[in-house]
């Protein structure tokens, strides 16, 4: 966004600043009149909160098993509002410590698949020909793919680390993107203003950098926002099954401990009740939000509403 | 283009019988080209894992030279590679998936007996949660805007961002494990008391059924509502609705008979690509029931993991999918003839 081909007139980066300000003014307002969405941004922020003051609130040796503060699977009380877990360790703390990994994974994730799909998705729908077929049929073979399927089978083969378990959930869920980014690629160049740029002497790269790309980034960011939710899911599912990395805690891992631990099976509720609220109230969050941002850069489709 | 308009269409009925059958030609011919893919991708997937194969089927114990040699050449691990890969894509083609490493069985003889009770267990929650879902995303659009409908959005979407093999878990403590006055009132998991036959059998395996059902169900019908719901907003602003109405016709008549119809395409497509993902719904639902289904023997496969089990079911759920999604474009233009052309 720093280079022009052409020299620009004075003043006309702040004309573009001013611009993208007003937009954005626009965005918020028309965002604050889904009631839904602002609730999510409400729970969002709460969370993130909470997520970036952990190691002042509860300390990073909390997810420490040697010196646990309590003793084993006691229910809640004024010292342990949550309880513990089976090795004594304060189950609030550990749910607090938790939304780090569960947010980083499913932002991280998200960021990776719907860059991979934005990237296929623009250069599919910019250059045609063989290589945007060989492309698209990659994309609907993906597609086609059970996702969760594919990511566990990713998983089980590669080390158990977060790594794996961003690159497993990123690589298997970019193609609903690509076909989204490439029907709206192929909307913008049909416009008269790309045939212009490309008379003036636009390159490829020219006319995917500066016209393609802007006019795809709202789209690209309501399908981040959506694919946080589902990505968090998919990491809590993945630890769940015990393909997480086991060094850290997360919140679909506290989860399999808790089954591990026959918390079900003699009926220890609080142990498990807390994770799963929390991921459920952050995808809904995620999920509100997305379709707040949604319904505002694209009203027609109205599903918001 | 400059032909005229008569003869144009001339053409195009007459092309419209054998446009099916290229459409459906070249729809089988990609499933076939993905159903290679899946297998290629199944075959190099597994041979990524770092290490020796022969160290997970020992299981870290103290094994001489000589037995892992004699484990290689069991298992064909000994072989060049791509001599591995023709073997194995030709044993797949005649149905063979290998060899178990933790059950010593055929790959392909656990997925044929599991599936049967997999079949049981999802198409029992496909039937509920594909009904609920359209009825329940027909009423809320229909009266879009109004408490009903909000409610109705606002569950599904919740319930869709709730994991499912939680959703389980509260249920088995609440209903089978029981919690505080409720007793327990279904069984914790498994599919089947023991000793039972003939009629007392079935009983058995549907007490057995209603908590994985129900999970299942909560977690599913919500895609299929919001897909018929937002069908049939579109379809609402349409001409052909006004005219249906200003002939007289009732409201209920109107959506039956003329709205409902036609909006139900998009959904048609989405109950068969659902039934792939109820694939990934059902490993977890499995395995916190412990459903001996294919998805419960997925869970005990990854465990191990027992990469010849893994990569067998990794196939079958592929290809499963796969199948479906063909079955939806091959029905889609039966139902909307425009799709084909």
């Amino acid at each position: 966004m720093t280079t022009t081909d052409t020299p620009a007139p004075a003043g006309s980066r702040t004309l573009a600043w001013q611009r993208r300000r007003q937009s954005a003014a626009r965005f918020w307002k028309n965002y604050r009149t889904h009631r839904a969405g602002l609730l999510g941004l409400a729970a969002l922020a709460l969370f993130v909160l909470a997520a970036l003051t952990a190691p002042l609130t509860v300390g990073s040796d909390v997810a420490n098993v040697t010196d646990a503060p309590g003793s084993p699977m006691e229910s809640p009380s004024a010292e342990f509002p949550l309880g513990t877990d089976r090795f004594g360790r304060d189950l609030l703390g550990l749910l607090i410590w938790g939304s780090r990994v569960s947010l980083l994974v499913g932002l991280l994730a998200a960021v990776l698949s719907v860059v991979i799909g934005a990237l296929v998705g623009i250069t599919a729908g910019h250059f045609r020909g063989a290589y945007a077929t060989v492309l698209m049929r990659v994309t609907d073979w993906f597609l086609v793919m059970p996702t969760l399927v594919l990511a566990i089978a990713l998983a089980t083969v590669m080390s158990r680390s977060l790594g794996t378990v961003v690159l497993a959930i990123g690589v298997t869920t970019w193609p609903t993107t690509a076909r989204l980014v490439r029907a709206q690629t192929l909307a913008v160049e049909s416009r008269p203003y790309i045939e212009r740029a490309k008379a003036l002497g636009g390159g490829h790269w020219h006319i995917m950098s500066r016209h393609v790309l802007p006019n795809v980034m709202p789209l690209v960011l309501a399908q981040t926002t959506l694919m946080i939710s589902s990505s968090i899911l998919a990491e809590a599912t993945l630890a769940f099954l015990g393909l997480g990395d086991p060094t850290v805690v997360s919140w679909g891992g506290m989860l399999q401990e808790a089954r591990e631990a026959g918390a079900v099976s003699s009926g220890d509720w609080w142990y498990l009740v807390p994770p799963g609220i929390a991921i459920a109230v952050i995808a809904l969050a995620f999920t509100l939000c997305g379709r707040a941002v949604e319904s505002v850069l694209n009203p027609r489709l109205g599903v918001a509403r | 283009m400059a032909a005229d308009a008569a003869s144009a269409r001339v053409t195009k009925t007459e092309r419209s019988g054998t446009g099916y059958l290229r459409y459906g030609a070249g729809k089988l011919g990609g499933a076939v080209v993905s159903l290679l893919a899946v297998l290629v991708t199944s075959f190099f997937l597994f041979r990524l894992i770092p290490g020796d194969p022969v160290k997970y089927m020992t299981g870290g114990r103290q094994v001489s030279n000589e037995q892992l040699a004699a484990y290689r050449r069991e298992f064909g691990l000994d072989l060049p590679l791509w001599q591995q890969f023709t073997d194995y894509c030709h044993k797949a083609l005649t149905g063979d998936l290998g060899t178990s490493y933790q059950f010593r069985a055929p790959v392909i003889d656990k997925i044929t007996e599991a599936l049967p009770n997999t079949l049981i267990l999802t198409g029992t929650a496909f039937v509920l949660y594909t009904a609920l879902g359209v009825v329940l995303g027909t009423r809320s659009a229909w009266r879009h805007g109004r408490l009903g409908d909000r409610l109705n959005t606002g569950l599904a979407l919740t319930l869709y961002s709730i994991p499912s093999f939680w959703l389980g878990l509260l249920l088995i403590i609440v209903f089978a494990v029981g919690l505080g006055p409720i007793p327990g009132l279904f069984p914790t998991g498994g599919m089947e008391s023991g000793g039972e036959e003939g009629f007392a059998y079935v009983l058995d395996v549907a007490h057995h059924l209603v908590l994985p059902v129900i999970t299942l169900v909560a977690v599913e019908y919500g895609q299929t509502l919001l897909v018929t719901r937002s069908a049939l907003l579109d379809e609402m602003g349409s001409d052909y609705l006004t005219t249906a109405r200003a002939k007289g016709l009732k409201d209920d008549l109107v959506r039956r008979r003329h709205a409902v119809p036609n909006a139900m395409l998009p959904t048609v497509t989405l109950i068969f690509v659902n039934l792939g993902r109820t694939v990934a719904g059902v490993i977890l639902v499995e395995t916190v029931f412990s459903w001996p289904g294919l998805g419960g023997l997925f869970y005990q496969a990854l465990s191990v993991p027992d990469l010849p089990l893994v990569q067998g079911l990794f196939f079958v759920f592929a290809a499963a999918v796969i199948v479906m999604n063909t079955l939806a474009d091959l029905i889609y233009p039966l139902l909307d003839p425009r799709v084909a052309r």
